[in-house]
């Protein structure tokens, strides 16, 4: 069976292509297997977003490929594009992004109820995945009552909602602090191993680079290392090619 | 779907003081439009009552080809038959007979060009409410031989009650007409061009004068519900058949019509630059809500909400907006309306005194036609969900990674 969930082919996004062509991503050749933990890392403006959100079928690149889980991404219209997301990438957004009228169990149950889950099914994953981010006890509190580290709890339950192939965090612990960011790693560590769930986080954090297990770097739009191990009792440096 | 409903519902009260400003713009919206159709409805119901109650009658039916040839020789003859016809219509209040035409009026040095109306007295007054008119003098009877004059014309003859006015005229077929008669009693018409040039006799004395025994000019009709008049109209022209013309007091007096179509037009003016201020506050708050949701918007489509049940979701949260303050505003404006209806506006002063002396009672009544609320409010609701479309359009239109770009 093929282990890979995401396959990218050389794929490039280039801005004001007709003026002052800007690389954004330059020619990306990238493979993540189910399970990994990795963290895309790199100074501002190099390109991280810009491949989380073509990997993500947010953007689309102006050349390669993007095959998630056997399905070519970049051939999808933004319909199948939209479908393709709600059943397959999980979102965890650096402003945790929550719903404000919703509470935290009725924002973990969107997702679902866009996927059409019913009633008992969306309950069972609410309770179990609440249990996961230790939050049983806030199931009907508001995203306002909540601490910035429990509202990103809630994201990445959101996330997870949808029992989706991977989750896509995009500098998922720049607004929290020390003990909140730790506390969210743990659960997002804990959910990778116990569950074999892939993450992929792009972020400028070293306690995030710290704990992943595969760190790639971007610079000026290119993969300047790529390394399935890094030494996690040094701060990572980044190399440029 | 009812998720999105109980969503809908939540997110309009997630920015309370915008939904209560985009509610409130439209509620008072409703209200000043309801208000200033129905005080213009109301005020037009009532000039045309006291036109029409002057003189000429809701309808007037004549042998066919009257209204183009006024003349003696285009009447008719009076039949008990044909006015029991036109009495059994739905709709029709009273009839008065008339026979009308026109003499010269002279009295000792004085002589003046005047309308002649041979009336029967009981019959006109239940029409015309024409005894409430009389200033000097008495009423005429059944086959009265005096006459009734027009203050107006009094006045240039230099006659009072009880003098003697003498009328030659061309009669029936061509005979001549030629009488004298005792003036019975003076009326004050509101129309100062009636005011001028009436002179009315009893349909009998009248007939005799133009030696035009049994004949009458026109009958005159008072309705019951005036809303109804064209099919009123019809319907009379149906039981009566093609000998005869039937016209409506829009045909009779168009004069009026047009006044009427002309202030009408000019409200419209006033009642679109109303639309226009509601625009400009549902557009504003539909726009700052736009502007605070962007981020999430593209967030909801970026986790896989399709563009087609977000633009459904801020459809329903505009069009529940604006449907609150439609029907808030209806709400509000019936009792005002109907207060307004009973305790009109009432001019005072030298205003109210021109109006009396056209005859008319200085009021502004408003009009509960419920027509008037279904449509200011429909208006409203049309002006609303037309605004509710940029959300769906800006939906449309948007990009998540664009939309959550800080």
């Amino acid at each position: 069976m093929n282990n890979t969930v995401i396959d990218v082919h050389n794929i490039s996004r280039v801005y004001n292509p007709d003026t002052i062509p800007v690389y954004a991503v330059n020619n990306v050749h990238l493979h993540l297997q189910r399970g990994e933990f990795t963290a895309l890392v790199g100074p501002s403006g190099s390109g991280k977003t810009t491949l989380l959100n073509m990997i993500g079928g947010l953007d689309k690149p102006d050349a390669g490929t993007i095959i998630i889980n056997g399905m070519n991404i970049t051939e999808l219209s933004p319909r199948e594009l939209v479908d393709f997301r709600l059943h397959n990438i999980g979102f965890v957004f650096q402003s945790y992004n929550l719903i404000p009228v919703l509470t935290a169990k009725e924002n973990v149950e969107f997702i679902m109820l866009l996927q059409g889950k019913s009633k008992q099914e969306r309950d069972q994953r609410v309770q179990q995945l609440f249990k996961e981010i230790g939050m049983e006890d806030k199931l009907n509190v508001r995203p306002a009552q909540l601490s910035s580290g429990q509202q990103q709890r809630v994201a990445v339950a959101r996330a997870l909602a949808s029992k989706p192939q991977f989750i896509l965090a995009d500098e998922p612990t720049a607004n929290l602090d020390s003990k909140s960011a730790a506390n969210l790693l743990d659960i997002m560590a804990l959910l990778n191993a116990d569950e074999n769930i892939t993450f992929l986080f792009s972020t400028h954090d070293q306690r995030v680079i710290n704990r992943a297990r595969r760190v790639i770097t971007l610079v000026d739009g290119k993969i300047a290392s790529d390394t399935a191990a890094v030494d996690i009792s040094q701060p990572h440096k980044f190399e440029t090619v | 779907m009812k998720w999105l409903a109980k969503l809908a519902w939540k997110n309009i009260w997630r920015n309370r003081n915008r939904t209560i400003i985009t509610m409130a713009s439209v509620f008072f919206a409703v209200i000043l439009s309801v208000l200033a159709n129905s005080l213009q409805t109301g005020t037009f119901d009532n000039l045309v009552k006291n036109v029409v109650s002057f003189y000429t009658g809701y309808l007037q039916v004549h042998k066919a080809g009257y209204w183009n040839e006024q003349i003696l020789d285009n009447s008719f003859e009076v039949s008990a038959s044909t006015k029991q016809k036109i009495l059994s219509q739905q709709n029709i209040r009273a009839v008065a007979a008339r026979l009308e035409s026109f003499a010269l009026a002279s009295s000792a040095d004085v002589t003046k060009g005047c309308l002649v109306a041979g009336i029967d007295a009981e019959e006109e007054n239940n029409v015309t409410g024409l005894k409430q008119k009389l200033i000097a003098g008495s009423y005429l009877q059944a086959a009265d031989a005096g006459v009734l004059l027009a203050q107006g014309l009094a006045d240039r003859l230099q006659l009072k009650v009880n003098d003697t006015i003498v009328l030659i005229a061309k009669g029936y077929h061509g005979a001549t007409a030629a009488g004298k008669y005792a003036v019975k009693g003076i009326l004050k018409f509101g129309s100062p061009d009636l005011n001028d040039k009436a002179l009315l006799m009893a349909l009998v004395t009248a007939q005799d004068f133009y030696g035009a025994p049994g004949m009458v000019t026109s009958y005159v009709l008072s309705l019951n519900e005036t809303k109804s008049l064209q099919a009123t109209a019809t319907t009379v022209q149906q039981a009566l058949g093609s000998n005869y013309e039937i016209m409506t007091w829009e045909q009779l007096m168009p004069d009026i019509k047009q006044h009427i179509k002309a202030d009408a037009d000019s409200m419209r003016y006033v009642l679109g630059v109303l639309y226009m201020l509601i625009c400009f506050g549902v557009f504003s708050t539909l726009l700052m809500m736009m502007v605070e949701r962007k981020y999430e918007m593209g967030m909801l489509v970026a986790i896989g909400m399709h563009k087609r049940l977000m633009m459904l979701l801020l459809l329903i949260e505009s069009l529940l907006t604006v449907l609150a303050g439609c029907v808030l505003g209806i709400l509000t404006s019936v009792p005002i309306v109907y207060i307004m209806q009973k305790y009109p506006i009432r001019l005072s002063g030298e205003s109210a005194k021109a109006y009396e002396r056209f005859g008319f009672e200085a009021i502004f009544p408003t009009s509960t036609d419920a027509s008037i609320f279904i449509s200011q409010g429909l208006i409203v609701l049309v002006i609303g969900s037309v605004l509710s479309l940029y959300p769906v359009y800006k939906v449309f239109r948007l990009h998540p990674v664009t939309a959550m770009k800080r």
